[in-house]
């Protein structure tokens, strides 16, 4: 098993026409994904990718019973795509689109929680079942059927991540990039029960950064209900302060926020933390192994 | 993206938020007109960079000058102008290099009742907009946060729906403000979430907000930054952006589709992934180095972009050595490879180059620059890229 997606997920690309959204298109189909259709406004009839592609996202549903997307479409647009997949039933929304207004954000986070559908990003690499089903920008070959759950607020550490779970010998159930912005759809809670209910998966890690509570919220949830081993790394350990938003970012996160907290609040919670970003896979191991 | 204070209260007086009449000049002869023109017996002479402390702030050329200045007289005011304009203050908030004021601020002076502070910014737990309140005006609001949380109060409100007239009555309550400063109050409030809204604001400070010994809330300072991602549909805003505040090789960056911040140490970075970028900090730091900067080329650069990117990176004097730190995914090992060699012939290079590559196409990619005449130390993985850049300017 694995989490969010596998080997008969059925996938559309939004923004398949476009140079990004064409060539991801075409390495998941390679990687072995099934993507069963395409939308771009107006472009409806065409064909993409060797698939068809629609003007709406509810055609390519009624089509194609497609049950999951990714999202290309440009930032000024982006907000409406998403909407426009849960308006038509998706249940797994992946937007990779970077550089999406924080305002556009903040009613999209409503509709999304008030829906059954999952948003992943946006601005992350995707989500990934090893070796079955691929929606995302992230390199396929470093990830292999496993037993590791991965998720991640970063982009190429991520990739890191995984790397060092296939080379540890570990693989991986489902890698999930959360993605970077101040809102995104899934969080590391959200992550953390869908791994802690699927079988397959016996350990899970969790790639932080610094700024927010993210991570802080994650380890207090892992300490009351998750019962798997779980390992984690924050990036960012050297990052200098005041580089980031002024005054009042700093208040609202009630002094939270700096790796020294967020290494302390995993810890406290029975949580491997990785002291360098070279031995992540080392702590998952030490993770299952002093879980026993 | 940030702006001046002027700048801000130019924003709020188009939108109805209360600020004083203040005027900006960039001449002592400019500040006593301006004086003239206010027509108050007190103004307040206040030096426009982009940090804040100012009040507190003094010069590198006069330590007891401050920042901002009460000034009673034409004469006072053309003083403290000259004492602020072209010299460099220094702030809790600029570092020790300090910023050079280009331009100053004369305000009318007002009576004031008592100090406050605001603030709005965007709650990453509820994800929604925030306004704080605290009665401590003027202090530092951190200061606030750590010592005495209870008195800060929020409210979270819809973008769409703006702030409510009951969630200004609670604060002034909690605040302790009554009678016709409610009314004030009210306006005031609901005016600023909604320029936040409406401006794509991701941060908007007033520090302090005063009650003025009429009854009146009104706004003495105004501290707004905006979400950069946002700026695209707010092409008057962009014309307030005074790029002399920003860092030179930030800019440049940014220009560059690079993001970009100099740090103070010897070993200059190139990363792909803005995790990876700081995780690469990190391990150099491990390993008892120091990042010269924190640099992330983005998921697809090109030749030109890798090309920018060292020129940056090597404008720098403190760097002694460069890591690059590839792991491929969208950006293929071979373009990263052919684009280090392209960049290493037309910059030329006179510090240690180390390189880890990782990702699509990496063997191709060593391939390249092992038959490459370049002098490049490669590496397996971070630990080893890390030790040897290190290594190399021991």
């Amino acid at each position: 098993m694995s989490i969010l997606v596998n080997k008969d997920t059925k996938v559309i690309c939004q923004g398949i026409t476009g140079s990004s959204g064409g060539f991801h298109t075409r390495n998941c189909i390679e990687y072995g994904t099934k993507i069963v259709g395409g939308v771009t406004p107006g472009k409806g009839g065409q064909t993409a990718e060797g698939v068809p592609v629609f003007d709406t996202c509810m055609e390519a549903v009624e089509q194609t019973g497609a049950d999951a997307t990714m999202i290309f479409v440009p930032p000024p647009f982006a907000a409406d795509s998403i909407l426009e997949a849960i308006d038509a039933g998706i249940k797994v929304i992946c937007a990779i689109t970077e550089g999406i207004p924080v305002m556009d954000m903040v009613p999209v986070y409503e509709k999304v929680k008030a829906s059954d559908s999952v948003l992943i990003g946006p601005n992350c690499p995707g989500v990934i079942t090893s070796e079955e089903c691929k929606i995302g920008i992230m390199p396929g070959y470093i990830h292999k059927k496993g037993k590791v759950g991965v998720m991640s607020r970063s982009g190429t550490l991520t990739y890191e991540a995984v790397w060092q779970t296939t080379t540890a010998g570990l693989g991986q159930t489902t890698c999930v990039g959360l993605g970077g912005d101040p809102i995104v759809g899934s969080s590391f809670i959200d992550i953390l029960q869908m791994f802690q209910d699927d079988d397959d998966t016996e350990a899970i890690i969790m790639i932080g950064e610094i700024g927010g509570t993210a991570e802080e919220e994650a380890a207090a949830y892992v300490k009351t209900n998750i019962t798997k081993p779980v390992a984690a790394f924050i990036a960012g350990q050297t990052a200098p302060p005041g580089k980031r938003m002024g005054h009042a970012g700093a208040i609202i996160s009630g002094g939270k926020g700096t790796a020294e907290e967020k290494v302390a609040a995993l810890k406290n919670a029975n949580i491997e933390v990785a002291d360098s970003p070279a031995t992540m896979g080392e702590a998952v191991l030490r993770a299952i192994a002093n879980h026993k | 993206m940030k702006i001046h204070e002027f700048q801000g209260k130019e924003i709020f007086r188009k939108e109805g938020v209360a600020v004083l009449d203040g005027i900006v000049a960039k001449t002592p002869e400019q500040v006593a007109e301006a004086f003239e023109k206010l027509g108050t017996p007190v103004c307040v002479v206040k030096s426009q960079i982009h940090a804040g402390g100012r009040g507190k702030g003094t010069f590198k050329e006069d330590p007891n000058q401050r920042g901002v200045q009460v000034c009673k007289s034409s004469d006072e005011a053309v003083a403290a102008a000259k004492a602020m304009l072209g010299n460099t203050l220094v702030t809790l908030q600029t570092g020790e290099e300090g910023k050079t004021v280009n331009q100053i601020y004369v305000e009318a002076g007002c009576n004031i009742e008592r100090e406050l502070y605001l603030g709005i910014v965007l709650d990453r737990e509820s994800k929604k907009p925030v306004l704080m309140v605290s009665s401590e005006g003027g202090v530092e609001i951190e200061e606030v946060a750590a010592e005495t949380p209870e008195k800060i109060f929020k409210e979270h409100f819809d973008p769409a729906e703006g702030l409510q007239s009951f969630q200004v009555r609670k604060l002034c309550k909690l605040l302790g403000i009554e009678g016709k400063t409610v009314r004030s109050a009210d306006k005031f409030m609901k005016k600023l979430c909604d320029v936040y809204t409406k401006y794509d604001c991701s941060m908007a400070e007033i520090n302090p907000l005063v009650i003025s010994s009429e009854g009146e809330m009104i706004a003495l300072d105004a501290k707004i930054s905006f979400d950069e991602n946002a700026l695209f549909r707010h092409k008057d805003i962009l014309e307030y952006r005074d790029l002399s505040e920003e860092e030179e090789s930030e800019v440049k960056a940014a220009e560059a589709g690079l993001s970009y911040v100099k740090l103070d140490g010897e070993i200059g970075c190139l990363v792909n992934g803005a995790g990876l970028a700081m995780s690469t900090m990190d391990i150099i730091k491990l390993h008892g180095g120091e990042p010269a900067n924190f640099l992330d080329v983005g998921g697809g650069a090109n030749a030109d972009q890798v090309t920018e990117a060292f020129r940056i990176i090597l404008a720098d004097p403190n760097v002694k050595a460069v890591l690059v730190n590839i792991f491929g995914g969208i950006m293929r090992c071979t373009t990263i490879a052919d684009a280090l060699i392209t960049a290493y012939k037309n910059i030329g290079f006179n510090v240690p180059l180390v390189v880890r590559l990782e990702g699509t196409e990496v063997e191709e990619g060593k391939k390249i620059l092992a038959e490459s005449d370049v002098d490049i130390v490669t590496a397996d993985g971070l630990t080893d890229a890390a030790k040897k850049v290190v290594a190399s300017i021991a």
